[in-house]
C-alpha cells in the first residue's frame, strides 16, 4: 500500500466496454472509484451505483426560502415600510405581490441549482491528481476512464494493477501520483 | 442580402431532409471542429468585416448615452402625450428577440428534441446580449440612471424610500432581473465542460490557465456528471415558467393602463407568441451567414433551419390570431374610445405602420408554409429579417397609436422618434452585434458535449471512422 498514489487509472477507447467494466470494479467490491466520460453517460453513472443526486433537494429548499423571501418583502415593505393609502385599499394587497414572488422563487431556486450543482462537485477545484496521466486530457474528447483510488479499503497495489489490466477493453493502466 | 444567397454548388447538408448531424462524425471529429473555431489563430475575413462594421456602430452609442447623458432624456422624442416612444418600443423589441434562446436551451430540451442542440449555446448568448441592449432602455429613460436604484430596487437607502409593489413597472425590474441572471446561470453552466475541453486542447500555455480557471476544475468526472445532469434539467424546468412569464410581465407594463388598445386580456400570451416569434427570427438572422463563415454546415443543417422556419410560421399564426382579435374585440366592446382606437389604427396618421406590420408578420410568414421556399436559406433569410422588422412595427403600433389619440382630443398629439432616438437604437444594434462577434471568437458556439451526445453510440470509440 503505497500512500504516494492517488490511485490507478484504466483507459478505454469504447464508450460500452466501459460499462462492462465499470460493473466489474463495482461488483469486485471497489468503492473509491471514479469514471470519466467525455459527456454525460449514464449507463456508466448507473453501474458505478451512484448515489441519486441531491441537487433536486437544494433547488426545492432555495425555491422556498425565495418565495418566503419575496413575498415577505412585498409584505413587510407595503404595510409597514412605507404603506400607500391607494382610494383605501388593502395594503396587504396579496395579488399584486405574487408576480414579485414568482420571480424570486424562480431566481433563488435557480442560483441553489448552479451552486449547489459546484458544491456538491467540490468545484471550484484548482487541483486533482487525475490531471498527471498524460492521456487524461482525452477524457475531455473521445477517451473513458476508470479510477480505483488508493484509499480503497481493497486497494493493493499490484493486485489491483492486475485486476484493471483484466478488464475487457482497457487500453493502458496508468498509476496516478499524488 | 447578397450574402446569404445560396452558393453556386449547395452543401450536402443543405439540402431538406439533412439530419441534425452530418453523418461520419466521432466523438474527435466534432470536438476538433467546434473547439477549433475558438483556438484557431485565424479568423475568417467575414468576422473582421462584420465586427468593423458592428464596432462602428457600437461608436453610434457611446455618442449617444454622452449626448443623452449631457443634455438629458429631452433629446429623445417622447414628450406628452406620447411618454413612451422608441425607448419603450425598443425595450420590448429586444426582449422578445431574448425569448427564443430560453425557448430553445429550456423548453427544446425538456421536449427532447435533440436538433435543439447545435443552436442553443449562440441562441442563450444571444438572450444574454438582447437582454444587455433592451436594459440599456429604461436604465438611460430613467434619465440619470445612478440616481434610478431609489425606486428600481428594494434596499434601506438614506432617502427612505420603496418601491410600489404594486407597480406592473417593479415588477418588470424583478422579471427582467430574474430573466437576465437565470439566462447567464443556465448559460455558463453549459459552458463548463466546454471550458474544460478548451483547457485540454489549447497549447497555449495562458489560455491552458485562462480556460483552467474559468473551467474551475472540472474533470468529466461521472460524479460531476451526475449532479451537473440534474442541475441542467432543473435549471431548464425553472426557464421554462421563466419565458413564459418574463414577456406576460411586459406586457402588463401596458394591460393594466387604462390606455384604449393596451387595456386587453390577449396581451400576455399574444406578447409571448410575439417574443418567440421575433427570436427565431433572429436567430435564423444569425445562424445562416455563422454557419457559412465558419464551415458549420456539418452541425447546423437544413434540419434545424427548417425547424425553426416552421417554428416561425407557427407562432406568427399565433400573432395573426392576436392581430385579429385585438381588432374583433374593439369592434365587439362597443365602446367608443376602442373602436376609434382600431380604426385610427388602420386609417389615421399611422395607417402606414398598422398595415407594413400586417405585411411583415401577417402575409409573409405564410411563404414558409412552401417547403421549397422554407427550404431556401436566402429567402429564409430575407424572411427572418422582415419579421424582426415586422416585430419592431408591432411595438411602435401599439405604443404609440394609442398613446397619441386617447380620451379627450385636447390631449392628442404627434409623434416621431428624432436622430438620437434612432443613433441610440442602431447604437443597440451595434452593441448586440459586437457582442456576438465577439463571442463567436472566444467561446465555443456550439455546445460540445452535448453535440458528442448526438455522435452514433457505433462512432463513440476512437477508431470507429
Amino acid at each position: 500500500m503505497s500512500s504516494d498514489m492517488h490511485g490507478l487509472m484504466a483507459e478505454f477507447a469504447d464508450a460500452r466496454e466501459v460499462v462492462v467494466a465499470a460493473e466489474r470494479v463495482h461488483h469486485h467490491g471497489y468503492t473509491k472509484v471514479d469514471a470519466y466520460a467525455p459527456y454525460p453517460h449514464e449507463e456508466l453513472a448507473h453501474a458505478l451505483h451512484l448515489p441519486k443526486s441531491h441537487v433536486s433537494k437544494l433547488v426545492l429548499l432555495g425555491g422556498l426560502i425565495g418565495m418566503a423571501a419575496g413575498y415577505g418583502l412585498c409584505y413587510v415593505t407595503s404595510v409597514f415600510v412605507y404603506p400607500l393609502n391607494i382610494g383605501g385599499r388593502p395594503l396587504h394587497s396579496w395579488p399584486a405581490f405574487i408576480v414579485p414572488t414568482y420571480e424570486t422563487t424562480i431566481l433563488f431556486a435557480a442560483l441553489s441549482a448552479v451552486v449547489g450543482m459546484l458544491m456538491l462537485n467540490g468545484l471550484p477545484q484548482p487541483y486533482h491528481p487525475a490531471f498527471h496521466v498524460p492521456e487524461f486530457v482525452r477524457a475531455s474528447t473521445d477517451r473513458f476512464f476508470i479510477c480505483i483510488e488508493s484509499e480503497d479499503p481493497h486497494f493493493d497495489a499490484h493486485e489491483t494493477r492486475r485486476f484493471l489490466e483484466g478488464l475487457p477493453g482497457v487500453a493502458k493502466v496508468t498509476e496516478v501520483p499524488r | 442580402m447578397s450574402s446569404a444567397a445560396p452558393p453556386a454548388e449547395r452543401h450536402p447538408m443543405d439540402q431538406p431532409g439533412a439530419p441534425v448531424v452530418a453523418p461520419g462524425h466521432t466523438l474527435e471529429s466534432v470536438t476538433a471542429k467546434i473547439s477549433g473555431v475558438v483556438l484557431t489563430k485565424y479568423a475568417p475575413k467575414q468576422w473582421f468585416l462584420g465586427l468593423a462594421v458592428a464596432f462602428l456602430l457600437l461608436q453610434l452609442m457611446a455618442l449617444a448615452v454622452v449626448n443623452l447623458l449631457f443634455r438629458g432624456i429631452g433629446v429623445w422624442g417622447p414628450n406628452v402625450p406620447i411618454g413612451w416612444g422608441f425607448d419603450i418600443i425598443n425595450f420590448v423589441w429586444w426582449i422578445g428577440i431574448g425569448h427564443a434562446g430560453t425557448l430553445i436551451s429550456a423548453i427544446l430540451l425538456l421536449l427532447r428534441q435533440d436538433w435543439r442542440t447545435s443552436i442553443n449555446r449562440f441562441a442563450e448568448a444571444m438572450t444574454l446580449f438582447a437582454v444587455a441592449c433592451a436594459a440599456f432602455y429604461p436604465i438611460f429613460h430613467t434619465g440619470r440612471p445612478w440616481v434610478a436604484f431609489y425606486w428600481l430596487m428594494p434596499y434601506p437607502n438614506s432617502m427612505g424610500l420603496w418601491p410600489n409593489f404594486r407597480s406592473p413597472l417593479i415588477w418588470d425590474v424583478f422579471a427582467v432581473s430574474t430573466y437576465a441572471t437565470v439566462s447567464a446561470l443556465f448559460w455558463f453552466v453549459g459552458l463548463i465542460p466546454d471550458l474544460a475541453t478548451l483547457r485540454d486542447r489549447t497549447q497555449h500555455p495562458i489560455l491552458q490557465r485562462v480556460f483552467g480557471l474559468a473551467a474551475m476544475g472540472w474533470r468529466n468526472s461521472v460524479r460531476h456528471w451526475h449532479n451537473y445532469e440534474s442541475a441542467y434539467l432543473l435549471l431548464a424546468g425553472l426557464s421554462t415558467p421563466l419565458v413564459v412569464s418574463v414577456h406576460t410581465v411586459v406586457s402588463f407594463d401596458f394591460s393594466t393602463g387604462l390606455i384604449p388598445g393596451w387595456h386587453a386580456t390577449i396581451f400576455p400570451p399574444y406578447f409571448v407568441a410575439g417574443a418567440i416569434y421575433a427570436g427565431f427570427a433572429m436567430v435564423l438572422t444569425l445562424a445562416i451567414p455563422l454557419r457559412r463563415w465558419y464551415h458549420l454546415e456539418d452541425f447546423i443543417t437544413m434540419r434545424h433551419l427548417e425547424n425553426m422556419a416552421k417554428v416561425m410560421l407557427a407562432t406568427g399564426l399565433v400573432v395573426g390570431y392576436g392581430y385579429l382579435m385585438e381588432a374583433f374585440f374593439a369592434w365587439y366592446s362597443g365602446n367608443t374610445y376602442e373602436r376609434f382606437m382600431m380604426y385610427n389604427r388602420m386609417f389615421g396618421p399611422y395607417w402606414q405602420m398598422y398595415w407594413a406590420l400586417i405585411l411583415c408578420n401577417v402575409v409573409t410568414p405564410n411563404l414558409l408554409w412552401s417547403k421549397r421556399l422554407r427550404t431556401n436559406i436566402g429567402v429564409l433569410f430575407v424572411i427572418s429579417n422582415v419579421v424582426s422588422v415586422g416585430m419592431w412595427l408591432e411595438r411602435y403600433v401599439i405604443i404609440v397609436t394609442s398613446l397619441h389619440r386617447d380620451f379627450l382630443p385636447s390631449s392628442w398629439g404627434f409623434y416621431s422618434g428624432t436622430i438620437f432616438d434612432w443613433s441610440a437604437f442602431i447604437g443597440t444594434i451595434g452593441l448586440f452585434l459586437t457582442l456576438i462577434f465577439v463571442f463567436v471568437r472566444l467561446l465555443p458556439a456550439i455546445s460540445i458535449f452535448e453535440m458528442r451526445t448526438l455522435v452514433p453510440p457505433q462512432a463513440r470509440k476512437e477508431n470507429a471512422a
